[in-house]
């Protein structure tokens, strides 16, 4: 495949592109579903093709193209990317230029135990079919679902600059969900996290998270919160569970520090961002606990790989610092703008897809607490769990979140459970109230399975990992 | 390059014998039924930030992608791999995988043959995607604002396919999509223009970009209101986001079945000015003749003044209920349900300044933003308005606002009695899932419920 992928290379570079890169890309997806305890769906999706990126004066020509029978296939893809890229010149900017990296000659496969495309269907269907007979079995659940998700990619890289890279990467996710219906609303419990948990690995991933144990409490909680206390209203503490912070560092620190969207790249769709270059190095971003990385080597972590998409290696990269923002979400042509150093963040969803900016595993460095000394240590508050519903605006900025369950507090301890959970806040004032952290124990490398950016919108994996926390007087309740 | 879906025609058939043959040899004694769907996918797209283009992409896929069912055990398979060899493995994979599993107790059987008409919306220059006239339409929508910023999307995108089932029924169509969106930027505002066609010839970027340039400008001396109850007169892509979701969450039949859709059909749920239609024979619409199960896309009335009539559905769940399909089935809609692929919400007689002149005191949304639902039955979601909020005052628009949050049911803020108005100008509008969807008006409604600013 390196061959088919240099012929789109130097194809590219024939017909005038200044750099040129290819990826040969051969994805392998397999997804099950359940419903109350009967199998809806197994499917198996297979995207391979050539994706070829040419670039000439200020702008990306790119050209994908499905067939990998031959080589000549290859070339009219690198060709056309670069024809694309020239017609930009109607409409021109700044010339973009490309931040050194090292040119290497590298392979990556992801550490797995068991290859989930190897274990028999037959037991794969049994966890989704039982977990979701046992949940339904309840009465008060409604419905009951449960899904697997696993993808087997296999990557060859090759650029003008030398680089040839082979990657395998193996993911695995599962997820399942209890739903209570009552006269005017509707309850929902999920495990492991809502949209389902996915992280890189093998099928080991499945076996630790085994959803049928957990499928009594599942819907043992969807049926009380039909008919437990409304969330209360007002400025109250706030503890968060570790997946539902996983999903507010996704949303308000994740996006917010993407270079693509801080240059104004993304601005008509995904929008930009509430911070500024000038501010690097000196903003406030929240207090003194919070030190978030983006850290692209953590083992069993969704955006854990060893090259992203522009041969780039993965690395660790500060982007908050004792709560001074102090980097960014990079690749090659924005950390040339920028004047900063790639950090190796481009990704593409599939062969024929441009790569863009991705987050990878931006999480927040565990502190010293636990949960039960954060629940004793609150006069009142809530304890939310498990995102239910999210919106934040196209600065990052004002965000509002719904969870599925949440606990009143007072005076230390757990007093009733709420339901319908909301919160809303502005970033830097939300994060200037972090005070408590728990600690490593507790810290958990959550999986996003289902980030959408871009125009078409690619579908991204990221990673979260995130230990509960506290953020103090922040407004909750909001009904409408 | 026209509408010929011949050599996918030919695939798909390919696929429907090779699943014949195969069938006996990997499942034997079996009885194995398949849909097969044999596309091709050409899209063209220049994006455009900071009033240049920096990403200009061309994208040429081949997929087939087919449902197996042994002995009533499903499988589905999607693949790029079109060659004979790996087709040949993509089979016998499927029909093995069906082969282990459950029975699929809602498997409908093979579509059974059903009379499709194509719709043809197929534009052959739309289809070339040229990248050179993609660029001279992104030159006039960044031209018409002169020294603001901007930045977007102009697309062009060919679809061909082809269906075929074992029960011998066959269909094919083409078609073709343009869309110009974008938005012009002051240091302090955005405002925001989309247009949608079949034809790329019909867009006039250059109109776009000035009505985009006209919002940006008059929204740069803005100021923060309140939040709170307001009156509203909402856009056509602020209408297209309520009316997607209403119809994504409620609309549809399984989620009815599940008992997590507000639908009651006959029931009066919405303010009589309210009709919606899943109209693929609106000329306006975008899109092939036929879903994903093959059955024709035909015309339903999802809700008629204000009652709601029916729900869309696709063959799994006109077989669990009895009822007909709507032809809304989308690939991979088993756990999802139907989708109204072309809603419909009529337009009035009231122009969007008319609408605006009856309001005394209240907000003109042009797009909402980041919408998401806080709970399906009601409908009562959460989102920011974006790209122009101005306040009315004495039925005029006298002030820009700033962005503001809403939480509020959807189901309620069109419910009985809630809408005042409805525009004359209803058009293709694109409502947060993707252009080509939704034609709708703009509408004013007597309250929404707004719950934050800018500043929290």
């Amino acid at each position: 495949m390196f061959e088919h992928a240099s012929k789109a290379v130097e194809a590219a570079l024939a017909a005038g592109a200044t750099y040129a890169d290819a990826r040969v890309v051969i994805r392998r997806g397999e997804r099950l579903s359940a419903q109350n305890g009967e199998l809806e769906a197994v499917g198996n999706d297979l995207d391979a093709g050539v994706g070829v990126r040419a670039l000439v004066g200020s702008s990306w020509g790119f050209a994908a193209s499905s067939d990998l029978g031959d080589d000549a296939a290859a070339a009219r893809a690198g060709a056309e990317a670069t024809s694309t890229a020239k017609a930009s010149a109607l409409v021109p900017g700044r010339g973009l230029e490309l931040a050194d990296v090292a040119v290497v000659e590298d392979a990556y496969e992801t550490p797995h135990r068991e290859n989930p495309f190897d274990v028999a269907l037959e037991e794969k269907v049994a966890v989704v079919v039982d977990a979701t007979a046992t949940m339904a079995g309840l009465d008060g659940v409604a419905v009951a679902t449960a899904q697997l998700m696993f993808w087997d990619t296999e990557k060859w890289f090759v650029s003008s600059q030398g680089h040839r890279i082979h990657q395998h990467l193996v993911e695995s996710g599962c997820g399942m969900d209890a739903t209570a219906v009552g006269e005017h609303e509707t309850q929902r419990r999920s495990y492991p996290q809502s949209f389902g948990h996915v992280e890189t690995g093998g099928y080991e991933v499945i076996r630790r998270f085994d959803l049928p144990s957990h499928a009594p409490r599942v819907a043992e909680e969807a049926v009380q919160l039909l008919d437990a206390a409304p969330c209360p209203s007002g400025e109250l503490d706030l503890i968060l569970e570790s997946s539902q912070l996983a999903l507010q560092i996704h949303e308000s620190v994740g996006h917010a520090i993407e270079l693509d969207r801080i240059l104004g790249w993304e601005a008509a769709f995904a929008g930009t961002s509430f911070l500024s270059l000038p501010e690097l190095g000196s903003l406030r971003y929240g207090s003194e606990l919070m030190n978030i990385t983006a850290d692209a080597t953590i083992p069993g972590a969704l955006a854990t790989f060893g090259y992203d998409d522009e041969g780039t290696p993965a690395q660790r990269v500060d982007i908050v610092r004792d709560g001074t923002w102090v980097g960014v979400l990079s690749g090659r042509d924005s950390a040339h703008l920028a004047g900063l150093a790639p950090g190796g963040m481009v990704r593409a969803d599939g062969f024929n897809r441009m790569p863009m900016v991705r987050m990878t595993n931006v999480g927040l460095e565990p502190g010293e607490s636990s949960l039960e000394e954060i629940v004793a240590e609150t006069k009142h508050g809530v304890l939310m769990a498990t995102n239910r519903s999210w919106s934040i605006d196209d600065k990052r900025l004002n965000f509002q979140f719904g969870c599925e369950i949440g606990w009143e507090v007072r005076d230390g301890k757990r007093v009733r459970m709420v339901r319908n959970p909301t919160y809303t806040g502005i970033t830097p004032q939300f994060w200037s109230r972090l005070d408590m952290l728990a600690g490593r124990e507790e810290w958990h490398p959550w999986g996003v399975p289902n980030c959408g950016k871009g125009q078409p919108m690619q579908v991204g994996h990221t990673g979260h990992p995130a230990s509960p926390a506290r953020f103090r007087g922040v407004r909750i309740g909001v009904t409408g | 390059m026209d509408h010929d879906t011949t050599a996918l025609a030919q695939l798909a058939d390919d696929v429907v014998a090779l699943i014949a043959e195969r069938g006996p040899a990997t499942a034997p004694g079996a009885t194995v039924e398949a849909n097969v769907r044999a596309s091709r996918s050409r899209h063209g797209l220049t994006r455009f930030a900071n009033s240049f283009i920096h990403q200009h992409v061309g994208e040429d896929t081949r997929t087939v992608a087919f449902t197996v069912a042994v002995d009533g055990r499903t499988a589905s398979t999607s693949t790029t791999r079109v060659d004979p060899a790996s087709l040949r493995e993509a089979v016998d994979t499927a029909i093995a995988s069906a082969a282990e599993q459950p029975v699929d107790p809602h498997w409908p059987g093979a579509t059974p043959p059903v009379e499709v008409t194509p719709r043809r919306a197929f534009d052959p220059a739309t289809a070339e995607g040229d990248p050179a006239r993609r660029a001279e339409g992104v030159r006039a929508f960044v031209d018409a604002a002169g020294d603001l910023a901007a930045a977007g999307y102009l697309d062009t995108e060919a679809s061909w396919e082809a269906f075929a089932s074992t029960a011998g029924h066959r269909a094919a169509d083409a078609s073709t999509r343009a869309t110009v969106d974008g938005i012009h930027q002051t240091a302090r505002s955005a405002g925001s223009a989309h247009e949608t066609s079949s034809r790329l010839a019909d867009l006039d970027a250059a109109r776009s970009g000035a009505r985009a340039a006209d919002l940006a400008r008059r929204s740069e001396d803005f100021v923060d209101v309140e939040p709170g109850a307001f009156e509203v007169v909402l856009a056509p892509e602020a209408v297209s986001t309520m009316l997607t979701f209403l119809a994504v969450y409620g609309l549809n039949a399984k989620a009815h079945l599940d008992g997590a859709s507000f639908a009651e059909p006959g029931q009066a749920q919405f303010d009589p000015a309210v009709t919606l239609l899943d109209d693929p024979t609106d000329p306006r619409a975008v899109g092939l003749g036929f879903d994903a199960e093959g059955s024709p896309r035909g015309g339903v009335t999802l809700v008629e003044g204000g009652v709601t009539r029916a729900l869309a559905h696709d063959r799994r769940t006109a077989g669990r209920t009895g009822a007909a399909t709507t032809g809304g089935a989308i690939p991979g809609g088993e756990a999802i349900g139907a989708v109204p692929l072309s809603l419909r919400m009529p337009g009035g007689s009231t122009s969007p300044a008319d609408l605006v002149a009856g309001v005394e005191r209240g907000l003109l949304v042009t797009t909402f933003n980041y919408v998401r639902v806080l709970e399906p039955k009601s409908q009562l979601a959460t989102g920011l308005t974006r790209n122009g909020t101005f306040l009315i005052e004495d039925g005029e628009v006298s002030q820009a606002v700033g962005n503001l949050r809403f939480t509020e049911s959807f189901l309620d803020a069109l419910g009985p009695g809630r809408v005042l108005g409805v525009g004359d100008d209803d058009r293709l509008a694109d409502g947060e899932f993707g252009p080509g969807m939704v034609t709708c008006p703009s509408l004013r409604l007597a309250r929404f419920t707004f719950t934050g600013g800018a500043s929290g």
